[in-house]
């Protein structure tokens, strides 16, 4: 009846007046205006591309990097790869992304201190090149909702910032967060131990003065510095490094938990600095020269 | 049995949206629009009250009417519209006393439905990239409008709790763009040139227009209770949607935003988007999504949607609005024994 009706009054209106039917306002699915590739980390493929290929020079000449191991990082599902961290501007973080990436063909998230994205342009290209800033969500959310490969460094900016002469050590291992969130989200832990970093920016000294006034977390003069000048800043030596993934870790705890027992987390924790530090002073054990490996 | 529901601030963008979305529906038997000032838009078939922006009278209101449901929409989410006093007074003030009314002993009302904003998780390096409905924020609010929303929040979480009979939901939405809205956003975008601060290009996300309407009509309609965040899928860069609207980006002094502040004030750019613009703000949607709500847009959709109104008013200009409210015509349209109620159109 209804329709009947409303049929009847579209017919009369059409003789009435020109008939323009106005197309109802929808959405326009056709036109995708994106432009770009970045994605909700902020990561563009584009410009991955672009410094992969740029770096692959400095990975596989400058620093000749070297892996043992590579089979047990998992071809696919989440796990949570923990490093040592040393140099100024650590190398390990760029030289364990590009190479498994290269080797692989997997995507690792490099988890970074928050500092960086307060840091103008390089927080954005960090961002777009694949980093992620080292927050608790943000692990949990790689690492069990998108069944990523996440990288941190528990030593934290206290790493890079250790001198010459401690070069070696690992530090504290923070509050042991980074175990606590593989519980949480189910992955395993993969220690990899690496070597080179070290030497390819030590740190002489701090200013601890100038960190501050400028407002950084510290701010080393680099041998790089006094060798090479301005350059120095950026550039590194040509260290050889060396990695070593050691054996992944499961904890066997049930995932999701508001909270785990923090004795447990230290304890593991501990238990992983103490691998990681074991197996560099192994690998020092085998090194014959810094240069050459 | 039909519903009796009450919507503040009719005389904005969003209230007037929500009671003609509102009027569509059958199940409404009564929509009472109140505002301080007149409309802006034709209503059909609601009531217009006028009450100042304390809804000093809404006890009575309540009272009189017995309303089931309100949609509290005259939240401030952009200090650009009002000085930050009235804001205060609007968010706050303005919330607590709709909530006492609301919970007046004998009250009617059994759903409150708030609009807030993903302001309220702020802006700022510490952020996780998503922010779920419990994350909390990464530090303490910087600015008024944030500090206010979080206030009128608490308000709402303490009636929830003193109120357990009572329905209430949050909506958290997220930077709105669209045909017809107008926000700094929306503002900078239809100039040539915006603004971006240098060195960073943050990843913001956005909600359609139409979605929002759709979203509050959604819990409303299902009274789904509960605090969600509204969101589009997917987020894009700054640099981004202002490459899309064809606006070219200036970048301003990344160091001490007080010296950015006289620029600020030539284009539009409040203290809340001065971090967004450096950090920008995902949050997670899955939570309204499983409650069975369907979004028509995604963020890059939104833009869409924006930039095609935008072209349409670049040539063709703003259709001027034509209506006013006029208390006579409305009251004889409404109650006049010669209306015989069969709708105009």
């Amino acid at each position: 009846m209804a329709n009947g009706r409303s049929v009847g009054t579209e017919k009369k209106r059409s003789t009435d007046i020109v008939p323009i039917r106005i197309p109802p306002e929808v959405p326009d699915q056709s036109e995708d205006p994106r432009r770009s590739d970045v994605d909700e980390w902020g990561r563009s493929e584009r410009t991955r591309a672009l410094v992969r290929a740029l770096y692959e020079p400095l990975y596989s000449k400058w620093f000749r990097a070297e892996w043992e191991g590579l089979d047990k990082i998992p071809s696919e599902g989440g796990a949570l790869l923990v490093a040592n961290h040393a140099g100024a501007i650590p190398s390990d973080a760029p030289v364990i992304m590009h190479g498994i990436e290269k080797e692989l063909q997997r995507p690792v998230y490099g988890m970074a201190d928050y500092f960086f994205r307060t840091v103008p342009v390089v927080g954005t290209l960090w961002a777009r090149a694949g980093g992620v800033s080292a927050r608790p969500a943000n692990a949990y959310r790689l690492l069990k909702e998108q069944n990523q490969l996440a990288l941190v460094f528990p030593e934290g900016t206290k790493g890079p910032s250790k001198s010459f002469t401690d070069r070696y050590q690992l530090r504290r291992f923070g509050r042991g967060g980074f175990v606590e969130i593989a519980m949480r989200a189910g992955v395993p832990v993969i220690p990899i131990a690496v070597i080179g970093s070290e030497e390819a920016m030590p740190v002489l000294f701090r200013l601890p003065s100038v960190a501050k006034a400028l407002g950084l977390p510290y701010f080393p003069v680099t041998a790089n510095l006094l060798a090479m000048g301005p350059i120095g800043m950026v550039m590194p030596f040509p260290a050889k490094f060396r990695l070593r993934v050691l054996d992944p870790i499961h904890f066997n705890v049930p995932p999701d938990q508001d909270r785990y027992s923090k004795s447990r987390v230290m304890e593991e924790a501990e238990h992983i600095r103490t691998q990681l530090q074991e197996s560099v002073y192994d690998m020092l054990r085998d090194r014959r020269s810094v240069w050459f490996g | 049995m039909g519903r009796r529901i009450l919507v503040t601030g009719a005389d904005t963008f969003w209230g007037g949206r929500m009671i003609q979305a509102l009027e569509a529906d059958p199940s409404m038997d009564v929509i009472l629009g109140m505002g301080a000032r007149e409309p802006s838009v034709p209503f059909e078939r609601a009531e217009f009250v006028r009450a100042d922006q304390n809804y000093s009278i809404l006890n009575r209101i309540v009272k009189a009417t017995q309303v089931d449901t309100i949609l509290h929409t005259f939240m401030i989410t952009n200090s650009a519209t009002v000085p930050n006093r009235a804001m205060h007074e609007i968010n706050v003030i303005g919330t607590m006393n709709l909530l006492a009314a609301a919970g007046a002993a004998g009250s009617s009302v059994r759903h409150v439905v708030v609009k807030s904003s993903t302001l309220v998780y702020g802006s700022s390096a510490a952020d996780p990239s998503t922010f779920h409905e419990d994350t909390p924020r990464a530090g303490p609010a910087r600015n008024g409008i944030e500090r206010a929303l979080i206030e009128a929040e608490s308000l709402v979480r303490d009636f929830s709790e003193d109120n357990p009979a009572t329905l209430v939901t949050v909506l958290r939405f997220a930077n709105v763009l669209g045909t017809h809205l107008s926000t700094p956003i929306s503002r900078n975008l239809s100039r040539p040139v915006c603004p971006s601060i240098f060195g960073f290009d943050p990843l913001l996300q956005f909600v359609e227009e139409d979605d929002v309407v759709r979203a509050l009509l959604h819990v409303t309609r299902g009274s789904i209770p509960g605090l969600y965040n509204v969101a589009g899928d997917g987020r894009l860069p700054w640099s981004e949607v202002a490459g899309i609207c064809g606006s070219r980006l200036v970048p301003l002094s990344p160091f001490s935003p007080l010296k950015i502040r006289p620029l600020a004030r030539l284009f539009d750019l409040p203290t809340e988007l001065e971090d967004l613009l450096r950090y920008g703000r995902g949050v997670d949607t899955r939570r309204l999504a499983a409650t069975g709500f369907d979004y028509r847009a995604t963020s890059a959709g939104a833009v869409q949607s924006f930039i095609r109104a935008l072209r349409l008013r670049r040539v063709a200009g703003n259709s001027p609005s034509s209506y006013r409210y006029e208390y006579d015509v409305e009251q004889f349209f409404r109650h006049s024994p010669a209306v015989t109620g069969v709708s105009e159109t």
